[in-house]
């Protein structure tokens, strides 16, 4: 790179880019939306793209891509885009991002590339998400993409999990040259992404899309296996030759509160409730077999404020849900989820209980769920995590009438391959350990990342350490040291 | 995509399956399970492994018809596939030499117990095996358990077959001509293993029930599967699906597995009208012309 900085392609100056609003996305009208599955966010046109693209300062130290957790070229591939070349943008994104499609619609960006955007300083900061996930669309209706000729390195890498940990470490290790096979415990790929987050936030149209593609390039996948237990970690290394394993099996189990009433007919975990619709398609029953209880006209709370606990209840709402509440124990300042998702979740109609807790679920002494019984609360000094701590305030009990109720609460560690793989480092919660930097565990030869290694936490996050552990899987594989 | 290598009816509504899943036969052991799908819109169900042949890369399953899904199961024959098949899933049953262990099987539970029956013989134990049908054609797996049991002893609701009675009423004889019982296994329908685990709770004889929650997934994800032991939520396909059967809450179980009634009556009812509008094949004339053949 020249040190003498290049002639922009940006037309604007910078003055007159910060006086270009940020284009807003076009959506479906919250009370159509409210009502079906289809994609809330309907995506850029080009012109809108291109707009929204010379608001970008071409920052000399570009924060964005520092925040970024695997350092998308936000202003290289935004530059492309002034110029329209909007599959070179995508190639681009790509070097460093194997899903766009997806981390342009799902990442918190508020939290990464868009919370250190400079503009965001003066105005609003530049649409980094909404403008890869235009490219990353833009690329997949063209349906060009380039398969790479690489000479096969004769080595074998098992990934153990579908999800967007596992899918990048194999993405990176076949462009390597290694044979790759993937093993999901599901009877579909994708892992979160197929099966928790909706269809109305992110298409399945696109997982698929992506998994053709790394099908192509020559990923070899194998669904119906649970690792642990049709086939352990050591079998696959010692009887079925494989080189190297990656972990990548998420955090998978859902918590309950442990109150009095969970188990009534009507309370859910998150996990179950959007599995049942995501991947078992209940929603479509009777033309799919597996059923749900009935939400049309019925009352419907999702205790939690993560991502997990909106799409719950966005997908009551949408499946006839006549009220749909969020109840939160602490204040909208703390909410963990996306904030286009509050937002959206607003304008869809649902009703906040924030500073709520349930103390124990009612039945209708058949047990079939009735009630929650609630109690409001006040947030005092701040624990641990850092955020203040809510505590109940005394006599303000009241009984929510509810039909169902779902639990998302969090989830802790999937145990079944740490139990069968003898020598696998955990941590107290039960999580694998690996390196920060090599996502290398305990065991030679054996990887892990993603929410299995730091507990529940997000798309993009479980992609950067998909991404350290395939580098450093292919200097073992290379040099053979440990 | 599995193949079913071998299908055959061996009660009315019973029907045995040997499927080509060789990683699953090599890992099976007793009281293990598998979930399968049949076909893209289908629902995940439980089936408990009968017996593997890890050689051949075979496993059986035996299957009575209860709603649409192993309605639909057992239409299948030989040559046809089956979907998905995963396993094998959940803890194995707990094998150990203990001296006399009884295993009470209800129902088509018959054939779930019986891969524990013949471990805990190959152990060492005394094998006591109980049967309980509603008929003489539902008494199913009668050779099977003869060869790994002591002694066996069958009863039908109706007095059909054997003696009439419950199974119950053969363990409380059992207990009261003083024979000393280490175990007892009893796997079955959830008001047999109810009525097992309160005998034997005033006897203080240990004892282990089979817990058939509706499940999904079967590997811990969804939670839909819990139980509640010892007023402790547990997931039964990975902390089961065997439990000390003094610590279940069975109204629970019950309860939970009410749940779709309505739901599941209405597929069953709408897959029976388009069998018969289409009457295809008869698996009730199959039964029928197997049980004459015998
Ligand atoms: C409902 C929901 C909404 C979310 N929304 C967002 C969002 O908007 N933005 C965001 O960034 N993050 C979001 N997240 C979090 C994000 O999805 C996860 O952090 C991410 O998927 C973790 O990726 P992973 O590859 O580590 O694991 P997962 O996606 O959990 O994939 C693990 C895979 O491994 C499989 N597996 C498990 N055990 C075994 C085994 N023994 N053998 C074989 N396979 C096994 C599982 O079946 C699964 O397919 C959300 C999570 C949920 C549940
Ligand atoms: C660990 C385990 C092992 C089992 N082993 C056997 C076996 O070896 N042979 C056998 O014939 N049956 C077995 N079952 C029961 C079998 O899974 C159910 O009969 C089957 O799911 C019913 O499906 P259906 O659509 O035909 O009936 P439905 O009409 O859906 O339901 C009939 C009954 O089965 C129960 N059920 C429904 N869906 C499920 C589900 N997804 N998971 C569990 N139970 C459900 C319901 O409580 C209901 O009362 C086992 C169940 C479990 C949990
Ligand atoms: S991958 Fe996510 S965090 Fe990185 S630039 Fe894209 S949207 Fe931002
Ligand atoms: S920080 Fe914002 S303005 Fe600066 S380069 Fe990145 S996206 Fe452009
Ligand atoms: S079946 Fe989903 S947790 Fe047991």
């Amino acid at each position: 790179m020249s040190p003498v900085a290049k002639k922009s392609v940006n037309p604007l100056s910078p003055k007159e880019r910060i006086k270009v609003p940020r284009q807003l996305m076009p959506e479906q009208p919250a009370d159509e939306r409210n009502k079906n599955f289809t994609e809330v966010n309907l995506g850029y046109s080009p012109e809108l793209a291109r707009q929204e693209a010379l608001r970008c300062l071409e920052c000399a130290k570009p924060t964005c891509t520092d925040n970024c957790p695997v350092g998308v070229k936000v202003k290289e591939f935004v530059e492309l885009i002034v110029v329209g070349d909007f599959l070179g943008a995508a190639a681009k994104i790509r070097e460093d991002n194997v899903l766009p499609a997806v981390t342009g619609r799902v990442c918190p960006q508020e939290d990464h590339c868009e919370g250190k955007c400079l503009l965001s300083k003066k105005v609003k900061p530049l649409g980094i998400g909404y403008l890869e996930r235009f490219v990353a669309d833009y690329e997949l209706r063209m349906g060009t993409h380039v398969i790479p000729d690489i000479a096969p390195t004769g080595k074998k890498v098992a990934i153990v999990g579908s999800g967007p940990s596992g899918l990048t470490v194999a993405g990176d290790l076949i462009q390597k040259g290694h044979k790759v096979r993937v093993f999901e415990a599901l009877h579909e790929l994708g892992g979160v992404l197929i099966y928790g987050i909706p269809e109305f936030r992110l298409p399945k149209q696109i997982i698929r899309e992506q998994l053709d593609y790394m099908r192509e390039m020559g990923v070899e996948f194998e669904t119906d296996v649970v690792v642990g237990r049709t086939i352990t970690i050591d079998e696959l290394m010692q009887e079925e030759g494989y080189d190297a394993v990656y972990i990548g099996t998420g955090a998978g189990l859902p918590q309950f509160m442990g109150i009095p009433g969970e188990h009534f007919n009507g309370v859910y975990s998150a996990n179950e409730f959007l599995t049942r619709i995501n991947l078992m398609k209940a929603y479509k029953f009777p033309t799919y077999d597996e059923p749900m209880v009935e939400l049309h006209g019925k009352d419907v709370a999702v205790i939690g404020g993560g991502n997990t606990a909106l799409d719950a209840i966005r997908s009551a709402l949408r499946l006839g849900a006549r009220k749909a509440y969020v109840i939160y124990r602490r204040s909208d300042a703390e909410m963990p989820a996306r904030a286009e998702e509050v937002h959206h979740a607003r304008q869809e109609g649902i009703d906040f209980q924030m500073l709520t807790a349930p103390t124990e679920f009612l039945s209708d002494g058949k047990g079939w769920l009735t009630a929650a019984r609630c109690v409001r609360m006040e947030l005092g000094e701040p624990d641990a995590s850092g955020r203040r701590r809510p505590t109940p305030i005394k006599g303000s009990e009241f009984d929510l009438p509810l039909s169902v109720a779902i639990m998302a609460i969090g989830t802790t560690a999937n145990p079944i391959v740490q139990s069968t793989t003898p020598g696998l480092g955990t941590d107290k919660r039960g999580y694998i350990q690996a390196d920060s930097e090599t996502q290398r565990t305990t065991r030679p030869g054996v990887f892990a990342g993603g929410d299995i290694v730091t507990g529940a936490a997000t798309v993009i996050l479980a992609m950067g350490a998909g991404r350290r552990a395939a580098s450093s899987i292919h200097d073992y594989l290379t040099n053979g040291q440990w | 995509m599995f193949k079913i290598i071998h299908a055959q009816f061996i009660a009315p509504g019973i029907k045995r399956f040997v499927l080509e899943a060789p990683r699953i036969a090599r890992k099976q052991k007793a009281g293990q399970f598998v979930i399968l799908r049949i076909y893209e819109e289908g629902e995940r169900i439980p089936v408990t492994i009968e017996n593997s042949d890890p050689e051949r890369g075979t496993i059986s399953i035996v299957v009575q018809s209860a709603g649409k899904t192993t309605h639909l199961l057992n239409s299948l024959n030989t040559g046809d596939q089956i979907l998905d098949v995963v396993g094998p899933l959940g803890k194995p049953s707990e094998i150990e030499k203990l001296g006399t262990v009884v295993v009470v099987g209800g129902g088509v539970g018959t054939a779930m117990a019986y891969p524990s029956a013949a471990a805990f013989k190959r152990a060492g134990n005394r094998v006591i095996s109980i049967v309980g049908a509603r008929t003489k054609e539902l008494v199913i797996l009668e050779q099977e358990l003869r060869g790994v049991s002591d002694a066996l002893m069958i009863t039908t609701d109706d007095g059909s077959y054997a003696d009439k009675g419950f199974v119950t009423d053969k363990l409380r004889q059992l207990i009261q001509n003083g024979t000393r019982i280490d175990l007892v296994l009893a796997i079955g329908p959830i008001v047999m293993m109810r009525a097992v685990a309160e005998l034997t709770r005033k006897e203080n004889i240990r004892t282990v029930v089979s817990l058939n929650p509706v499940m999904i997934d079967g590997t811990g994800m969804c939670g839909g599967c819990r139980v509640l032991i010892d007023n402790k939520s547990e997931f039964a396909c990975v902390d089961g699906p065997e439990f000390d059967a003094h610590k279940v809450n069975f109204e629970v179980l019950v309860q939970r597995n009410g749940m779709y009634r309505d739901a599941e009556q209405k597929s069953l009812a709408d897959y029976q009208l388009a069998q018969q509008a289409h009457s295809t094949r008869n698996e009730e004339h199959c039964a029928i012309a197997q049980r004459s053949e015998r």
